[in-house]
């Protein structure tokens, strides 16, 4: 017999080994995310996903279902903290959404549409940050690096390659690549690998592609971003 | 590309990483002795430290950029780092820094153009009672003073070498002012474990219990349940498989003396003077959950250390008190490894000194599993903070019931303080738990009347004068063992910003709530500062005080909030007058940008002001 968690009063089954947000998606529920993406192992950086679990706040991606949790995730509350960590996402880099090149596909901007975000809020940061335009195939722009390290991830553990990682600390965390001249195009990156298609910015982009799909008829200008995770929708 | 444009680099590296051996988790070692004899880490040794280590060249240049005290640029031949707390601040620091950037024509947090010197702020170097201190390439100055910065000047200008510098440059001193059962008692080394092999682990273990200590780190986690799951963890592997590196049963016992809370320095004390007392309590905890190994994670500031407490360690072994076959005990085998951190307060918090341990940037793991499942090399790994050893030591040589009867109900024992800021007598007190604030301030001579005290640094609690009859205990004020004092006419605001920067400056930049949180709040503290201030910043920066308190990683995040959201409710006047206007005001001044045309054009008239 399976065993269940409670998500805002629903009853979730889950089985030994997965994470809160394992069980919602594969129920169709849906718990906002960056950083996590069901084919790597979780990271918990981007806390978007925080749930509330018998009164404690815990990542959902990271956190393991446990038999009986009571899990708060839809509140006004919750959704209202997501909401001003992504308003702090889109603060802290330069992101330049009606001019971008993945203007309604990323998931960034889908969460905002999802979360109600009408403004940045906060001051803009205006930091200083490198493209690297040096690949042949793949354009870097660090400017809407969020750090979800799913470049990282799909590197190291599909590719095998390590050609992403980050360096610097605190606000000062940049995302370096594995060449000493620095420049993407001196790695083994190649267009083909899974590290070249998992951002879930514009940050990472392959190069001739900008405008195969008009912008109007992209993912999220049509679906919300709960419908393409959770499988739902009726596209 | 040129392979190797620092010429002698791989004639550096060499002996370097010949004495590190092949294991990655030395690499954090490596990178400081490169930094310490190029002034920075070359890319070029970047790549065959990555080579040597067989690990991608990222990993290297990520950890190289992680930590304060490596860089990627030359930092000058004689780097000077001046320790930023509010201490430091309260005792001139700002000023004495400026003085010597003058005087050897160099900017703050630049290099001279000679590549000679440069001259920047750091965290808490933990010399908050001799203060202002800085460190030179690494060596503690303290008490300094324009006669001490001309003095040091010279010798750099005459470049002499740090080794060479007068030695009273670099006394530090203990100040112990109240001594009780750890600092006011002789202790015999090798009496504690005597007493631990005559008991039996498990009935060590038990005396631990009754002792009820609690963690002397900040959490106040019970040392023996800690040490207990451990244990069990182990009890499940039996019988199973049994884990073996290099021969030995895998199970770490880290003692973390990375002490970077700033106001924090009672570490220090016990690790100059009472290393026997700590190591001993190293090896009871081995001995009590079955650890052959055992770090010291010794942060950056305290190296100067280092020397002496490898010959402490030394003595030991000659001893018989560490190494193979414990005073003949022939199933007991553990020995103690030094490890240097580089400047990450991050790295104090149990998960990312681990991380740190294995030569990684110090970022916090998830959790769960915790490091007394998952820890060290994925072993099972207890992590105490220096006193909790001290006091397992004792306890174990004098009983848990011993213990229990000093102190109060749910905090036995004594607890260190250090005390800093303006009182007459800096230092260090032992007293038993349940003392008052009111009653340290007596003792330690607090000048004119005090008006705040930051309890257990900046993630801490800030009480004001009303609150001077709390006890520290658990049960109301808990204390990793800071205590600074703020005379009444301090400004406060200044304290909490201070801090605010201090926050900003050591987030490991994992969590989005933690890293852009904890710059908003800085720049808001700023903001007000000088003048911009309104109320809606106020909000603002009780907004992001619950965000950072409810959505962080770890304790970073969730305490650094603490110090602003203290001030604003326990001192609002203070915060108010430092407000420009109640309704919205931008961070800028309109009429102000405005000045450089009214020059040009030689207009003051009415029109020519907003
Ligand atoms: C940001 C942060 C910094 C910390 N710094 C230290 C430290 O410098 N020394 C220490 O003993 N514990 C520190 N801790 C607490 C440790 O994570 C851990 O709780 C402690 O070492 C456990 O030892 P104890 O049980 O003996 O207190 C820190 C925690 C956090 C969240
Ligand atoms: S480049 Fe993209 S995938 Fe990589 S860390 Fe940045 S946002 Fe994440
Ligand atoms: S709370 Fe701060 S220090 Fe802790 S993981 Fe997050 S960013 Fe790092
Ligand atoms: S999705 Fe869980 S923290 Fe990012």
């Amino acid at each position: 017999m399976s065993k269940t968690i409670t998500i805002d009063g629903l009853a979730v089954p889950f089985q030994e080994g997965q994470t809160i947000m394992d069980a919602a998606l594969a129920s169709g529920v849906y718990i906002p995310h960056l950083c996590h993406n069901p084919e790597f192992k979780p990271h918990g950086s981007c806390k978007l996903c925080t749930v509330n679990v018998n009164g404690r706040n815990v990542a959902s991606c990271t956190m393991p279902a446990v038999e009986g949790q009571q899990v708060l995730s839809d509140i006004a509350e919750l959704n209202a903290d997501r909401l001003a960590l992504t308003q702090m996402l889109f603060v802290e880099g330069n992101h330049l959404c009606p001019a971008c090149e993945k203007t309604g596909n990323c998931q960034l901007q889908a969460v905002a549409y999802y979360l109600g975000m009408m403004s940045p809020h906060y001051n803009h940061f205006y930091p200083q940050r490198e493209a690297d335009a040096s690949h042949p195939d793949v354009m870097l722009d660090r400017n809407r690096c969020i750090y979800c390290e799913l470049c990282v991830r799909a590197s190291r553990e599909v590719d095998g390659k390590n050609v992403f990682g980050l360096s610097g600390r605190g606000i000062k965390t940049l995302l370096v690549v594995n060449s000493a001249s620095g420049l993407l195009g001196d790695t083994d990156l190649a267009v083909t690998d899974k590290a070249a298609h998992v951002c879930p910015t514009g940050a990472i982009l392959i190069k001739r592609h900008g405008y195969a799909v008009p912008i109007g008829q992209r993912v999220f200008d049509h679906i919300t971003i709960k419908d393409v995770q959770t499988g739902g929708g009726d596209e | 590309m040129q392979q190797f444009e620092f010429p002698d680099i791989s004639r550096i590296l060499t002996p370097i990483l010949e004495r590190h051996g092949g294991d990655a988790s030395r690499l954090l070692q490596v990178l400081l002795e490169v930094q310490d004899v190029c002034h920075f880490i070359p890319s070029e040794a970047i790549d065959l430290i990555a080579a040597h280590f067989g690990v991608p060249r990222v990993n290297v240049e990520g950890v190289v950029g992680f930590y304060s005290f490596l860089s990627t640029h030359s930092v000058g031949e004689y780097r000077l780092l001046f320790s930023g707390n509010i201490t430091d601040q309260m005792l001139g620091k700002d000023e004495l820094m400026q003085y010597l950037c003058n005087k050897l024509w160099v900017e703050p947090g630049k290099v001279s153009e000679d590549g000679l010197v440069s001259i920047g702020s750091t965290s808490c170097t933990g010399m908050c009672d001799q203060g202002p201190a800085a460190l030179i390439n690494g060596w503690p100055l303290t008490k300094l003073d324009h006669n001490r910065l001309d003095l040091i000047a010279e010798l750099i200008r005459s470049r002499k070498p740090v080794a060479d510098w007068p030695a009273m440059l670099f006394e530090v001193v203990d100040n112990i002012h109240r001594g009780d059962v750890l600092l006011g008692q002789p202790f015999e080394p090798g009496a504690a474990i005597r007493a631990t092999l005559a008991r039996g682990a498990k009935e060590t273990l038990v005396e631990v219990d009754k002792s009820n200590l609690r963690g002397r780190g900040g959490a106040g986690f019970k040392t023996a349940s800690k040490w207990s799951f451990c244990h069990a963890t182990i009890a499940e592997e039996e019988g199973g498989v049994i884990c073996d590196i290099d021969g030995h049963p895998e199970r770490f016992i880290v003692c973390n003396a990375d002490e970077g809370e700033p106001g924090t320095f009672k570490d220090r004390v016990l690790l100059n003077s009472y290393a026997d007392l700590v190591f001993e309590g190293m090896t009871v905890g081995a001995r009590v959950v079955g650890a052959s190994k055992g770090f010291l994670y010794l942060r950056g500031e305290y190296r100067y250390l280092l020397q002496q407490l490898e010959a402490v360690l030394k003595c030991r072994r000659e001893a018989g008190l560490l190494g193979e076959t414990i005073l003949g005990q022939m199933d007991f085998s553990f020995d103690i490894e030094i490890h240097l951190g580089a400047g990450a307060y991050i790295c104090g918090e149990e998960s990312a000194l681990i991380e740190s341990l294995e030569g990684k940037r110090g970022r916090p793991r998830n959790r769960p599993p915790f490091p007394v499942t998952y820890g060290y090399k994925g072993r099972p790994t207890v992590v105490d903070n220096v006193e909790t050893f001290a006091c397992a030591a004792k306890i174990a040589e004098k009983g848990g019931a011993w213990f229990a009867a000093i102190g109060t109900a749910q905090s036995t024992g004594t607890k260190l303080i250090s005390v800093s800021g303006d009182v007459a007598r800096p230092g260090i007190y032992e007293y038993p738990f349940g003392v008052t604030v009111s009653q340290i301030l007596d003792d330690c001579g607090a000048e004119g009347r005090p008006y705040a005290v930051q309890v257990s640094g900046p993630s801490g609690t800030t009480i004001s004068w009303k609150e001077f009859e709390r006890k520290i205990a658990f049960e109301d004020l808990p204390t990793a063992g800071a205590l600074m004092v703020f005379r009444r006419k301090r400004d406060l605001f200044q304290v909490a910003q201070n801090f605010a920067d201090f926050f900003a400056h050591e987030s490991c930049g994992f969590c989005t709530p933690c890293r852009v949180g904890t710059e908003l709040q800085k720049k808001i503290m700023s903001k007000i500062a000088s003048g911009y201030g309104t109320a809606s910043d106020l909000e603002e920066l009780k907004r992001l005080g619950h965000i950072l308190k409810t959505m962080s990683h770890c304790g970073l995040g969730s305490s650094a909030a603490n110090p602003v959201l203290d001030i604003l409710e326990k001192f609002p006047d203070m915060v108010e007058s430092k407000l420009k206007a109640f309704a919205f005001k931008p961070a800028f001044d309109l009429d102000g940008a405005l000045a450089t045309a009214r020059t040009i054009t030689g207009r003051d008239d009415d029109w020519a002001h907003l």
